[in-house]
This record gives C-alpha cells, structure tokens and sequence, in this order.
C-alpha cells in the first residue's frame, strides 16, 4: 500500500536533486532551468500528497497556480537566457562570470 | 463580492493602468512614449499611496482572509509606493540619455509595485506566492532592461536562477506547512501552531524564513546582491535597493507574526543569526569594494541586518522598530541612489569611488549633502540614521536579546570605515582626474531633500515614529 511518507519521500528526493543540480552543474544553464522545474514539481507532489491525504481542495488549487507560475517563470528564465546568449555566445554556467561574487 | 473587490482596488487599478498603457503604447508609439509614462507612472503611484494613506484606520480582510487591508499593510506600501515613484523619476533622464529608456521599463515596475502590495497584504501562503512571483518576475526582467549589455544580462540571469532557488525553496516550506496543519490560511496557521509546533511544521518555518531571506538579501542568502546591483543599469539598482527590500522586510514580519505568531522563541533564534551574520558580513565585505554600486549592495545587506535586528526580538517594539528603520534607510538610499546617478564623466557613468577624489572641491553642495548621508547611513549621531539604529537596538535589548545588541553596534563600528572613506576621498583625496556633477534638476532635488531630511527629521521623523507603532500594533496581537 502506498501512503503519504511515500509521496513525501519521493517529493524530498525530487528537490534534494533539484537543489544538487542547481549547485553541482557547471555545464549548461538550461540544466539549472531543468533543476528549477524540478523543484517546483516535487513541491507539487508534496501538495497533492498532502490535499489528497487531508481530504481538502486548497493543495489542489495550490497546485494550479504554481504550475501557472512556473510556466511564466521558465518562459522569463529563457528569455533572459536568450539575451545572455546573444552578448556572450555562450550557455555554460562557468562563462557567467563577467562580474566575481 | 464586490466588498471583497473594493478592498483590493487600489492593486486593481494599478494593474489594469499597466495593462492599458502596455497595450495602448505598443500599438502607438512605443519608446517615444517612454518618459510621459514615467511621469504618469509616478504620478498613479503617488496617487494611489495617498489614497491608501488617508483612506483611515480599520482593518478590512477580502476573500475569506487571504487578503489583509490593516494599518501595517498600508504603512509598507505608502513607503513601497512613494520610493518607487521616486525612484522613476530620478532614473527618467539618466536612462534617456543612454538610449535605454524602453516603455516597458515604468510598466514593470508598476506592476512590480502591484507584486509587493499584494506581498504585504497576503493572508494566505497563497497569497504571500502570487505576490512574491509579481513582484519577483518583473525584477528579473528589469535587472536585465539593457538588452545589448553583457553585465545587464549577466546580473538578470544569475538573479533568476537564485530567486526561483528560493521561491522553490519558499515552496516547499508552504507545502509542508500546509501539510502539517491543514490549511494556507495564515489566521489557521496560527491557531494550530500554538505553543507545541509539530516537528514537520518547523521544518516547514525554517524553509520559509529561508526563502523570505533570499529576497532580503540577509546572509547566507546574499549570493546574489552585490552582482545584481553591479550589473544592473543604475536607476534600476536604485530601485532594488529600495521599494522591494521594504516590501520584503514587510513581508517578513508578516509571516513571522501573523502565521507563526505563535511560536515565537522558534523563529527568533533563526532571525536573530541571520541578521547578526548580515550585519558583520556586510561591514565585512564591503571595505575591499572599489565600485559605489557594489559597496551599495553590501551595505545593503547590512542595513537587512539592523532590521531583522528589530524583527528578532519578537515584540511589538520590534516591528515598530523594523518599520521605522525600514523608513529611515528607504529614504538614506533615495538620496545616495541620485547622487551616485550624477557621477558622470563626459557624459559616461563612473561608479569607481576613487574617482570622487576632492569632489567638494568642484561641488561643495553635493559634497555636503553625500557626507551626511553617508554620515546617516553610518549611523553617526545626531543624523537620523542614528536613530533607526538607536530603534532596532533598544527594540533586541528590550527583547531579551542582549548579545545581539551589542554585535549590532561592534557591527556599526566596522561598518562606518567604508562610509567615512567615501567622506575621506571626497574632502581629503589625491588630486585626480574630476568629475563632473550631472545637470539634472531632479537628482540634485532629490539628494538635497533626502540630506535635508537626515537632519530635520530628527526633531519628530515626521510623525513616522508614531504611525510605524500604529502600523506594528495592528499586526502584533
């Protein structure tokens, strides 16, 4: 029987990964938009998990508008990318270094 | 219904005149456009926060509570709103001088500005995330305004990357709040985390505040502050250096009295280290700086220190603290912001301090005016910066929080040397290639009042004091 410590389980999983790839990857930026996605869907997960569980709607709807909201995010983050690129003529995560912080 | 809809009409009306003036423009004139929409973009904000400012007392919620019109709401967005028309105003001439005045720049900004209405307003983490993301996707896009600029696009990527990081990371925090007690709802929030959390709930808590922090840029979650400030043309620093980093301080307070009011010896051990690691990083970090706007940053960050200085000793002095703090340093930075706008040489922007070497010399009014708000922001007495801090100081010493107060004035004392530096170089430095001072009448207008403002203010802040304790009394109870 699968319960909701599964789901939570999984969800965790999915935003330690997240988390890791955001931090880790030094090849291309479109993976940290992937990681970013990803995080946002392993709190989707945790939502669902938990509305379901507690039998209430409000997790569903949550669920709704931060799919809204990272469909407008990416559409942004690609778009900056898309300037970047252009200046820079280049993706890699290690040639954004014009300015050291 | 329609109860509901007057309580939120002052961000209805804002967002549908950045709609209309979107769409009207593109099908017009586009750029040509672009300063009348400052103006009239300036002008709807001062509008609309007087009309928030004197529409009375009272507390009114909308939609089942997930909307809060109190006396703090209103008091972070008279300042959000008015900083930000500021702000628009002194960037209008220094942008259309370098061709990168765009119509879509007022536009962002205000609907920014709706972003952080909503964020102050929030009573729901549904709320708190649509207001968050408003205000938060409008600033990405802004950082990186200049299209064609390397540096612009750089500071607009790695601002997005970081802030989705910690919208993500605010995300699943809500998640887990929710999960643990069954609502979004901030006034259930509470009710269910009395006195005993669940262990799931303070994990939740803790994800939370870190997500807030990003968006405050308190330490460890500064990463992001100084290139972003460096990167982004310079009115648009201005701006992040002021309407958002009130509205998130705001915010803050909100989440932490509002929903987790109830747990208070939890979270204030969280903000408490944040804010002591702001506040010693920022002094810290900032003497190496050689550029104005990075320095900025970095006293950016330890100014977020003082105020969650305010925040962490979880009283209603507290959050009074924090407001008028907040107040004091949104107004230091209006006035820096349009000195450090006039600092051009042949028509081309320096942002390097060494070149304000001997500057009272060519422009002894400006040179005094920069000193003491440098003086301010030091906070040397009897300039109002002092104040603030004296604020924030006495609210942790009331608080209980006795060794936070004292790391607050070691931190103070390290900070001044960057300040009196900048002093230092503008009185007392080498001769050097000079600068010119800008012509603009609305940047001198600006710094003068700001400065003026620093040593006036302190006979009654402007009756600030007293409606900051109103504006925290509503929200503490």
């Amino acid at each position: 029987m699968i319960g909701l410590e599964h789901y939570l389980t999984v969800a965790a999983a999915l935003f330690v990964i997240g988390i890791f790839g955001l931090f880790l990857n030094r090849k291309n930026v479109i993976i940290l938009l992937m990681s970013i996605e990803l995080m946002l869907l392993s709190v989707n997960v945790n939502l669902v998990a938990f509305s379901s569980f507690l039998g209430d709607m409000v997790g569903q709807v949550f669920t709704l508008f931060v799919l809204t909201v990272a469909a407008a995010e990416a559409a942004i983050g690609l778009a900056i990318l898309v300037c970047f690129f252009r200046n820079r003529g280049t993706i890699a995560v290690e040639d954004v270094n014009v300015m050291k912080g | 219904m329609q109860a509901d809809l007057s309580v939120i009409l002052p961000e209805i009306l804002i967002s549908v005149y950045a709609m209309a003036a979107l769409l009207g423009v593109a099908y017009t004139g586009k750029d040509r456009f672009a300063p009348l929409l400052v103006w009239i973009t300036a002008a709807v904000f001062v509008l609309m926060a007087a009309w928030i400012g004197f529409s009375g007392d009272g507390t009114r919620t909308a939609f089942g509570g997930m909307f809060n019109d109190d006396g703090f709401a209103r008091f972070a967005k008279v300042a959000v709103l008015l900083s930000a028309a500021a702000v628009l105003l002194m960037g209008q001439e220094y942008m259309a001088q370098r061709d990168m005045l765009r119509f879509e720049y007022p536009l962002l900004v205000a609907l920014a500005a709706v972003g952080m209405m909503m964020m102050v307003s929030a009573g729901d983490l549904m709320a708190l995330y649509m207001g968050l993301e408003l205000q938060s996707l409008a600033l990405y896009v802004v950082a990186s305004l200049r299209r064609d600029s390397v540096k612009s696009t750089e500071a607009g990527l790695k601002y997005f990357v970081l802030g989705a990081l910690s919208s993500g990371i605010l995300l699943y925090g809500a998640s887990l709040v929710y999960g643990y007690t069954g609502t979004t709802l901030f006034s259930g929030i509470i009710a269910s985390a009395e006195g005993q959390a669940p262990i799931g709930l303070l994990i939740g808590l803790v994800f939370v505040l870190a997500g807030l922090a990003f968006k405050v840029s308190a330490v460890p979650f500064h990463m992001w502050t100084p290139d972003v400030y460096e990167g982004s043309p310079t009115p648009i620093t201005a701006f992040f250096a002021t309407a958002p980093k009130m509205a998130a301080m705001a915010l803050f307070a909100r989440v932490a009295h509002d929903a987790f009011g109830g747990v208070v010896g939890d979270w204030q051990q969280v903000i408490a280290v944040l804010s002591l690691l702001s506040m010693f990083l920022g002094g810290v970090a900032a003497i190496g700086q050689r550029d104005i706007k990075r320095l900025m940053a970095y006293s950016s960050i330890a100014h977020m220190g003082y105020a969650l200085m305010g925040l962490a000793a979880g009283t209603v002095f507290g959050v009074q603290a924090m407001l008028v703090y907040m107040a004091i340093y949104v107004t230091m930075n209006v006035g820096t912001f349009a000195f450090i706008l006039s600092m051009e040489r042949d028509g081309r922007p320096v942002t390097d301090i060494s070149s304000l070497n001997l500057y009272s010399r060519a422009h002894p009014g400006r040179a005094l005016a920069m000193l003491i708000l440098m003086f301010s922001l030091a906070g040397v007495p009897p300039l109002l910066g002092f104040f603030g801090k004296l604020y924030v100081l006495r609210a942790a010493y009331d608080g209980g929080l006795v060794w936070l107060a004292v790391a607050g004035v070691i931190a103070s004392v390290i900070g001044a040397f960057y300040y009196l530096r900048i002093v230092y170089y503008m009185y007392f430095g080498e001769e050097g290639e000079p600068l010119e001072a800008g012509k603009s009448p609305v940047l001198w207008g600006f710094l003068m009042v700001s400065a003026t403002i620093m040593v006036v203010g302190i006979v009654n802040m402007f009756g600030v004091e007293s409606m900051a304790q109103a504006a925290a009394a509503t929200l503490v109870n």
